[in-house]
């Protein structure tokens, strides 16, 4: 047939058209993600009133009327005054040590070195000797970390009170101990959860229960005030020792769970292959259960560290005095009082835990990926 | 048989005998090598730890001179700040040797806590300070009020007594610590703020406006404030006690820290027995006969203290009141060391 | 069978502290022994420190007179009242903040776990914002945040701003009229439960026929018109037997009203913003765990979005939101506790603060304030559990 002969018959395809202007380049992205309807519309309106109302404001208060140096509340008074970060400086020696005596400050300078590489090693998936980081993290530094910080004359580092502490020290010292004892605590719940023997189970449940089902202050209030009861007469236990056990226990319980998740989501297989083998309970769970349930909750892990971390904050109302205690103590400093100061403080605390904390969230979902990943077929 | 049993029974009731004798707070403090004090945990002039950590105030110049009337060294205490909340429960475990944290003598207190007040170094009273510009001049006319207090404390209840004996109404807003009660009061959270009128010209320098705020007249309680030990070691009790005696027969007998050493040389009867140069009386609570001269050498006599830390020279600016020497008006007597 | 006889060989070959089972003995003996000395010990020493320091114990202290006062009480109190009343009124002042903390989290929590899947960019990005921020600062330090913003832009209680219907702000909270009833209230109370009944047996009906007859009613608006409606109707017909006791400014601050104190309003703000953070992301797991062939079942039904989202997407994403959610409400309640450091007077502020320090029984005051948080915990527990097997997937 020949097409030729009828001219309204094309005779090649005809060109593709280009999309509408509307759904395409900067216009099309903004319909398909603003503008797609009207409830679109009004919504992207509001939220941009909200932005505007919101963003602008905290930018002025944090750099362009921020007040970056002075020696007193001279310089942060006035009436247009943004974030007087002046005051923070200052003050920062004290939020970052507390009382630690000046010229000791490297020993928690240390410990804070010694730590981040610990937690670098643990946290990087293809560091080398990740055994020895973890029994560098769990076993050495605790000790090593122990001696720095509260002295060992014997080596010439004098003794330094717990009650001369404070600020960041404090609050990293809280959220390491919560981690280095909860961690193994929990693990030990968690099996003991999933024993066979009802007496574990009932001691490990009833444990896991109690801690949860109270909040973390009655807890700390209970370290601080009943615990020197429980003592025999004439021994006592350091304040900040006190809340740090509280702080473990009370984060253990929450491991606990975590690890009992892990534990329950590997396949019975793994069990049964182990059994096979021979091996008894404790080399099972060494050598075969235990790595690869704790492998899969490393992000469950973190995440009640991060919770940990945050609720570190809390001895602040025992009177321990950690990050957010040593500022709000030094809101009272007539030197530094003038309206914007508080929030200058919050500020700090604020932007300090939200580093953290959000460094930490994005590790757990990254790790969470990758271990997703593995298991995708 | 018996020739080796008799010298081990003797050597454990020996033992026995040692182990309670450690238990006497003297003895436990000479051995450690220093005195644990409960302090406050931050009020001007009465405690508080200064930018370096120091720690001053009218309270822990009371330990100092505990310190150096045992070790002839003011520096060997070790503070222990306490909350209002903990500081019974860190005397009672033995977590600290004294507290000396304008604790108010009370008769629960004294018989149903097992404590023991060594006397009175500051005779305070409850009283309120409010925002000049409302114009109020007597605590009587705080009716309908809302008022800031610290919970948990006698404070608490006295604010309760006086309002419901006047028959006014408040509100009451009560907060953990001293701190929070104070920025909440900043803040305008309340018409009026209570705490010992000590307290309130300590906590007034911590206000945005300090000269904005008055202290109004009226005084609603008594609160003699007190060095607290353990109730059932009676030599302790008495040591702390005459701490304190001496630096007040200090000041009545004019030995101050500047003269102390001429005094030694004086021939007023009196003076010599404090000083120590007749009589025994160091010994007879377990200390050397120089103790009180160490006392007033390192730390000085009652009345330095005031002035150093609240008198009216400082930034608190008290004035004597009741607590000046009985000589003088006020109500500061001591017994007599003879 | 093989195995049995391989185990009996084993029994008899294996020495007795081999055999697992007679080692399971042995630990969990010593698991109780430990466990029993160390209760032992506690509670001896307890006791023995008790008696040294001559403190009180037992529970006869709950009859004894407070002598302190609570700024917000929802039952009769004063400073005559007993200890066990304050202890009463401290649980009533957690309760009500939880159950209204609860109740507004809930809602924004879903608003916001919504807005996180929208395709509208800003919508998305705002709400994910949101979350960061406020999950991964402290709760303690967002309530002193919050206490701090509610109290110092607010007058003081003579320059209070005046709402619309006589009601004031000032930095002392929010002062509200007190509707006084009058008797003939019982009568609109009548009709207001009529209503709700009328309403729910409506809707089952509406619902029965629609399963008959496939006809839709209009059930929301028949709901709105016997809940709203008749009541209202009812107001007028008695000529609105209900008076209003305004507040008026009187000496330094306002006197009649009922106020909201700015203690209350700073916690509930401080946990419902954190706690709906938790929430939405709650939500959105659980609408993003919903199949996406169920969206598109719907779409190809003719629903629309909302309707997508109301009829099937929310229903089988509450199965796998429900268990989290249960956490996130105990932990609201948990976290209530916290009000202790603002000032508000909640069981911990009141009881384990204050009773605890003028009665100085600390064993018998945390094990009550524990044992209460407990007993919350586990009603919470038992009620969510029993909803989450109700709309549990029943499988054939």
């Amino acid at each position: 047939m020949d097409r030729s002969r009828y001219a309204y018959v094309r005779t090649e395809p005809a060109q593709t058209l280009p999309p509408p202007p509307s759904s395409t380049g900067v216009i099309g992205w903004l319909h398909r993600n603003l503008f797609g309807s009207w409830l679109d519309t009004v919504l992207t309106l509001v939220a941009l009133y909200i932005i505007w109302l919101v963003v602008p404001p905290i930018v002025n208060f944090a750099f362009v009327d921020a007040v970056w140096t002075g020696t007193n509340r001279e310089a942060c008074l006035g009436p247009e005054v943004g974030a007087c970060w002046a005051f923070v400086k200052a003050r920062l020696g004290y939020f970052i040590y507390g009382l630690y005596p000046v010229e000791e400050r490297w020993r928690p300078d240390l410990v804070f070195l010694l730590g981040a590489i610990g937690i670098a090693w643990l946290l990087w998936q293809n560091a080398p000797k990740r055994a020895w980081g973890a029994a560098f993290f769990f076993l050495i530094y605790p000790v090593v970390a122990y001696f720095l910080l509260t002295g060992l004359p014997a080596l010439g580092l004098p003794v330094v009170e717990t009650s001369r502490w404070g600020g960041i020290l404090v609050t990293l010292v809280c959220s390491v101990v919560g981690i280095v004892f909860s961690l193994p605590l929990g693990i030990v719940l968690a099996l003991g959860r999933r024993s066979r023997m009802p007496v574990a189970r009932l001691v490990s449940i009833t444990f896991i229960e109690f801690v949860r089902g109270v909040p973390l202050i009655t807890v700390l209030f209970m370290a601080s005030v009943m615990l020197p009861l429980f003592m025999p007469g004439g021994v006592t236990i350091d304040k900040l020792l006190r809340a740090l056990i509280g702080i473990a226990l009370f984060a253990s319980a929450y491991m606990a769970e975590v690890v009992r998740g892990g534990l329950q989501a590997l396949p019975k297989g793994q069990y049964e292959a182990a059994q096979a083998l021979g091996l008894s309970y404790w080399k099972m769970m060494v050598f075969v259960i235990l790595p690869q349930a704790l492998t899969i909750v490393i992000p469950g892990i973190v995440n009640t560290f991060i919770g940990l971390f945050k609720d570190t904050t809390l001895v602040f109302i025992v009177g321990i005095f950690d990050l957010l205690k040593t500022i709000d103590a030094s809101l009272t400093d007539p030197a530094w009082a003038t309206p914007v100061t508080r929030y200058s403080g919050y500020a700090f605390a604020a932007v300090f835990y939200f580093v953290f904390c959000f460094g930490m969230s994005r590790y757990s979902i990254y790790m969470e990926k990758r271990l997703s990943a593995g298991r995708r077929r | 048989m018996r020739n080796t049993l008799m010298p081990a029974l003797l050597g454990v009731a020996v033992a026995f005998a040692a182990g309670t004798a450690a238990a006497a707070t003297l003895d436990e403090v000479k051995s450690k090598g220093f005195l644990t004090c409960g302090s406050n945990t931050g009020l001007a002039g009465f405690g508080y730890p200064d930018d370096q950590g120091n720690w001053k105030g009218i309270d822990v110049d009371l330990c100092r001179a505990i310190a150096a009337a045992i070790f002839n060294d003011p520096e060997k205490v070790k503070f222990v700040p306490l909350s209002a909340k903990d500081r019974f429960t860190a005397l009672q475990s033995g977590e600290v040797d004294v507290l000396v944290r304008n604790t108010t003598w009370t008769m629960s207190r004294d018989t149903a806590l097992g404590l023991n007040f060594a006397g009175v170094n500051y005779y305070d009273g409850q009283g309120f300070m409010v925002r000049k510009d409302l114009g109020v001049t007597s605590a009587k006319e705080l009716s309908g009020a809302s008022v800031c207090v610290q919970q948990g404390t006698t404070t608490e209840l006295n604010l309760a007594d006086f309002f419901r004996a006047n028959g006014m109404d408040y509100e009451v807003v009560a907060f953990a610590s001293s701190d929070e009660t104070v920025k909440a009061y900043d803040s305008g959270r309340c018409d009026a703020f209570t705490t010992d009128a000590s307290g309130l010209y300590a906590e007034r320098l911590k206000l945005t406006n300090p000269d904005e705020h008055i202290v109004l007249p009226e005084i609603i309680s008594k609160e003699p404030l007190g060095p607290v030990v353990r109730q059932g070691d009676d030599q302790w009790f008495s040591l702390v006690k005459w701490v304190h005696n001496a630096m007040i027969n200090a000041e009545e007998l004019g030995v101050t820290q500047a003269n102390v050493d001429e005094m030694r040389n004086s021939s007023n009867p009196e003076i010599k027995r404090l000083l120590g140069i007749e009589g025994e009386f160091g010994t007879a609570i377990g200390l050397t006969n120089d103790w009180a001269y160490n006392i007033i050498k390192h730390v000085g006599n009652y009345g330095e203290t005031f002035d150093r830390n609240v008198g009216p020279d400082t930034e608190l600016g008290i004035a004597r009141g009741l607590n000046a020497l009985w000589t003088k008006g006020g109500l500061m007597y001591a017994p007599p060391i003879r | 069978m093989a195995t049995i006889d391989i185990e009996h060989g084993a029994a008899s070959r294996v020495a007795w502290y081999n055999d697992p089972r007679i080692r399971g003995l042995i630990y969990q003996a010593l698991l109780v022994a430990v466990v029993a000395f160390l209760l032992y010990e506690a509670i001896s020493n307890a006791a023995e420190n008790l008696r040294r320091a001559n403190i009180a114990s037992g529970f006869g202290f709950l009859n004894a007179t407070a002598g302190f006062s609570i700024n917000q009480k929802l039952i009769e109190y004063s400073e005559t009242s007993t200890y066990g009343r304050a202890f009463l009124v401290g649980l009533l002042n957690t309760l009500i903040v939880a159950a209204i903390g609860i109740l507004l989290a809930t809602i924004l929590g879903f608003i916001i776990g919504i807005a996180r899947l929208s395709r509208n960019f800003i919508i998305n990005r705002m709400a994910y914002v949101y979350v960061e921020v406020v999950r991964n600062l402290p709760l303690l330090l967002q309530l002193l945040f919050w206490y701090n913003a509610v109290l110092t832009p607010l007058p003081a209680p003579r320059n209070s701003i005046e709402l619309p219907g006589g009601i004031f702000l000032n930095n002392r909270g929010i002062v509200m009229p007190t509707p006084v009833l009058e008797s003939a209230m019982a009568i609109v109370a009548a009709v207001i439960l009529a209503g709700v009944v009328a309403a729910f047996a409506y809707r089952s009906w509406a619902r029965r026929r629609q399963l008959e007859t496939g006809m839709q009613y209009p059930v929301f608006r028949v709901a709105l018109l016997l809940v709203i409606g008749l009541p209202a109707l009812a107001l007028v017909l008695t000529g609105f037997p209900i008076s209003f006791e305004v507040p008026e400014l009187r000496g330094f601050n306002f006197a009649g009203g009922t106020p909201i104190y700015p203690e209350f309003f700073a916690l509930l703000i401080g946990l419902v913003t954190y706690t709906a953070a938790f929430i939405a992301e709650i939500v959105r797991a659980g609408i993003l765990a919903v199949s996406h062939g169920q969206t598109e079942a719907g779409a190809a039904l003719g629903f629309r979005q909302g309707k997508i989202l109301r009829l099937i997407v929310i229903p089988q994403a509450m199965r796998v939101i429900i268990p989290p959610l249960t956490s996130q409400y105990l932990n609201l309640t948990k976290n209530s506790s916290l009000a202790v450091a603002i000032g508000y007077p909640d069981l911990v502020q009141v009881f384990a603060g204050t009773v605890l320090n003028q009665t100085g029984q600390a064993v018998e005051v945390i094990l009550i304030t524990m044992g209460v948080y407990l007993t919350i915990s586990l009603v919470t527990s038992a009620f969510m559990n029993w909803y989450n097997r109700r709309v549990a997937l029943t499988e054939r």
